[in-house]
């Protein structure tokens, strides 16, 4: 039972706490990661205990469900209820759309499937003679996968409806949206494995802000802490890896040729923020046979965002934390989950009630 | 609130918090009489008590078991049939006496695997000297149940009082009888959309020679076996309870490497599943240390560990102090994780 606790060593863990409270300047700053993972390691861990009260940390639009619009979930129902076999990830079935969610329509009879991986859905198709619509969500992490199905012989009767969105565009929208205050980007070390650490570099050079990709380990994180503070205090922002075992600058090249034979950079409308130019993804035009938006002749049909009521997108956007809304774990919880944020495994709120949550308990 | 579509989920069966609202909001009180002892329905404790006109208590409890797959890593269903009851009587101090077996089977089930079960519910009894003196037999059709379902019913005998649940005082030590988590994530690691293998076997076995153990050192005021929910759920109901704070060392709670493992990977924690054959003890500071080292010197108690304290800072919560230095609230977990383990 004795194992080297290497990334939870309390002693290196003080140390770090040591490091952040020397960095730490008088006036607040509100660091913000964008990755479900982050905070789940920062809940489960109780590391927000680490930081001085001036310092906080928040997860921004780092959960793919709850970032999905309203929209593309209507889209997804609608396909569903009209005799199409709908695949997606788990917690994506019980995000609400304007009415209803996945799960809703398939206790209504339709066929939906939950899946662990875009080859699932491609493979549900391969073995059906029905239309099999993959409701494709997630970050740059998943859309290689997505890419790949496409590009091995898909079967004629699947198609994509495709939700991928691209996280640093939304980090930089972040920044401009009023009462955000972003101080600094802890940045995500699974989706940096793709995209390597290019796309972050407006970040620092366009509006001073410090990034670092930090890894999954609480020495990780309280690491990348420290360094976001140091930055700020040499006032020398820049995008700094501290998760070199996992990135490497360039970022897995194979992944990102797939996408880019497969995609090109779209708008789109992410949830609790709003349109966000080039921030999703869009099937190439030699892909559009694939597109069930086209397919199923889907433009032109959206509806409005709507608002839920909760905070969701204050969470989602870091301008609140999951206990200021009155609804959390109140008429709010996993079981019955008002919005998103309480939904995904990686929504702020659905991690504060599963780990107990509150700062520097 | 009784909607008129409420239906029965699985959540409901889990032993979280959904279970706690479906038998206080629509079971326990359709009954008018609850009690026959000092321990009756209300307290949701593991058994109820009987008051003997010569001293003592009988402690009565019963539990139905339907298991996926009915033979697993450790054990299978008759063992989990005994252990379950048997425990449930051990961590109310009661020695167990004797079992009713109620078995529902469906149509065509293989004879063999029958008898194979009712071997090893036996043997279970056997290892804490138990009878099994009565029982009912049903058959459904074929598809009108997975198998089998078996409920037993367990009477044992507590001198000179039962143990109950609720009696946490502030300074109180909580010690745990070995590894936690090893049933419920070896019978995760068998869900077969995982693909999964493991060596980790479910830790079912009955536990009263234990627990009689850590009884005739004195000091213990509560305790629990904690099967659906883990020992996050069994915590929290007793800190509930009591209204105390129990407070845990992480470091300290024993869990085997691949139930951390397995833990880590599917994102589910080792204290939030299934244990069947440990306990939770509370005991008072002065016999800890005593009561550890009795434990430890029984094969089953060989891991046993002090893990915690009571105290009274945030009164009905559990807190956990991490193993890297942080702190938070060990949650109530809403629903067993692992459908249809006990």
């Amino acid at each position: 039972m004795s194992r080297p606790f290497t990334f939870t060593d309390p002693q290196r863990a003080r140390a770090l706490a040591d490091a952040i409270l020397l960095l730490a300047p008088p006036e607040p700053v509100k660091i913000v990661h964008v990755c479900g993972t982050h905070e789940v390691v920062i809940t489960q861990h109780g590391l927000r205990r680490f930081l001085p009260e001036q310092v906080e940390i928040l997860e921004g639009p780092g959960c793919p469900v709850c970032v999905t619009s309203t929209r593309d979930i209507d889209l997804a129902v609608r396909l569903a209820q009209t005799g199409r076999t709908v695949c997606t990830f788990g917690d994506m079935t019980r995000v609400p759309g304007t009415r209803k969610t996945l799960e809703d329509a398939h206790a209504g009879g339709a066929d939906v499937r939950t899946v662990l991986s875009a080859s699932e859905a491609a493979t549900i198709a391969r073995r059906s003679d029905r239309e099999v619509v993959f409701f494709a969500v997630g970050f740059e992490t998943t859309a290689p996968m997505t890419a790949a199905i496409l590009l091995d012989r898909p079967p004629p009767n699947l198609s994509v409806l495709v939700a991928h969105k691209r996280i640093p565009p939304a980090m930089v929208a972040l920044l401009l949206l009023p009462g955000a205050g972003v101080s600094g980007y802890l940045a995500p070390g699974h989706v940096s494995t793709i995209i390597g650490l290019a796309p972050y570099e407006v970040l620092p050079r366009e509006h001073g802000i410090p990034v670092v990709v930090g890894g999954f380990e609480p020495l990780d994180v309280l690491y990348a802490i420290a360094l976001i503070l140091r930055q700020r205090r040499d006032r020398s922002p820049i995008v700094e890896n501290a998760y070199p075992r996992a990135v490497s600058e360039e970022g897995n090249q194979k992944a990102q040729a797939m996408v880019a034979e497969v995609f090109e950079p779209t708008d789109s409308s992410w949830r609790g923020i709003g349109t966000i130019p080039s921030s999703g993804l869009a099937l190439r035009e030699g892909f559009s046979l694939f597109d069930a938006r086209e397919r199923f002749g889907l433009e032109g049909e959206e509806g409005e965002e709507v608002a839920l009521g909760c905070r969701c997108a204050q969470v989602l956007t870091a301008r609140a934390t999951p206990d200021d809304c009155p609804l959390f774990a109140g008429r709010c919880t996993p079981l019955t989950p008002v919005g998103p944020c309480m939904v995904g495994g990686e929504g702020a709120c659905s991690i504060w009630f599963r780990y107990g949550g509150r700062p520097r308990l | 609130m009784t909607g008129e579509n409420e239906r029965i989920s699985s959540l409901h069966g889990a032993g979280g918090e959904r279970m706690g609202q479906l038998l206080r909001e629509h079971v326990t009180r359709r009954f008018r009489r609850r009690f026959a002892g000092r321990i009756g329905l209300d307290q949701l404790d593991d058994g109820a008590t009987i008051d003997l006109p010569s001293g003592g208590e009988v402690v009565i409890t019963t539990d139905s078991h339907v298991v996926k797959p009915i033979f697993f890593p450790g054990g299978d269903i008759g063992r989990l049939a005994a252990c379950g009851t048997l425990n449930d009587l051990a961590v109310m101090g009661a020695r167990p006496l004797a079992l009713t077996l109620g078995l529902i089977l469906e149509e065509g089930f293989a004879i063999a695997d029958l008898e194979r079960i009712l071997d090893s519910l036996d043997q279970a009894l056997s290892e804490v000297g138990a009878a099994l003196v009565t029982g009912d037999t049903k058959v459904m059709g074929h598809g009108e149940l997975d198998g089998i379902v078996i409920n037993t019913t367990g009477v044992g005998v507590a001198t000179p009082r039962a143990i109950g649940d609720a009696s946490l005082s502030v300074g109180d030590v909580v010690l745990v009888t070995g590894t936690i988590g090893d049933h419920g994530m070896a019978l995760l690691a068998l869900r077969q959309e995982f693909h999964l293998t493991t060596t980790l076997q479910s830790d079912v076995a009955p536990i009263w020679l234990l627990v009689e153990r850590a009884l005739a050192v004195g000091g213990v005021r509560a305790m629990k076996d904690p099967t659906r929910g883990g020992l996050a759920a069994a915590l929290n109901e007793m800190a509930r309870k009591s209204k105390t704070t129990v407070e845990l060392e992480e470091a300290a709670i024993p869990v085997r490497d691949q139930a951390r493992g397995l833990g880590d990977l599917l994102g589910i924690s080792p204290f939030d599943v299934a244990n069947e054959g440990k306990a939770i003890l509370i005991v008072a500071p002065a016999r800890a240390d005593a009561v550890l080292a009795l434990l430890r010197s029984h094969p089953l108690g060989q891991d046993a560990a002090r893990i915690g304290e009571i105290t009274t800072e945030y009164p009905g919560r559990v807190i956990l102090r991490t193993q890297v230095g942080g702190r938070r609230f060990l949650e109530m977990p809403l629903g067993d994780p692992v459908p249809r383990i006990c």
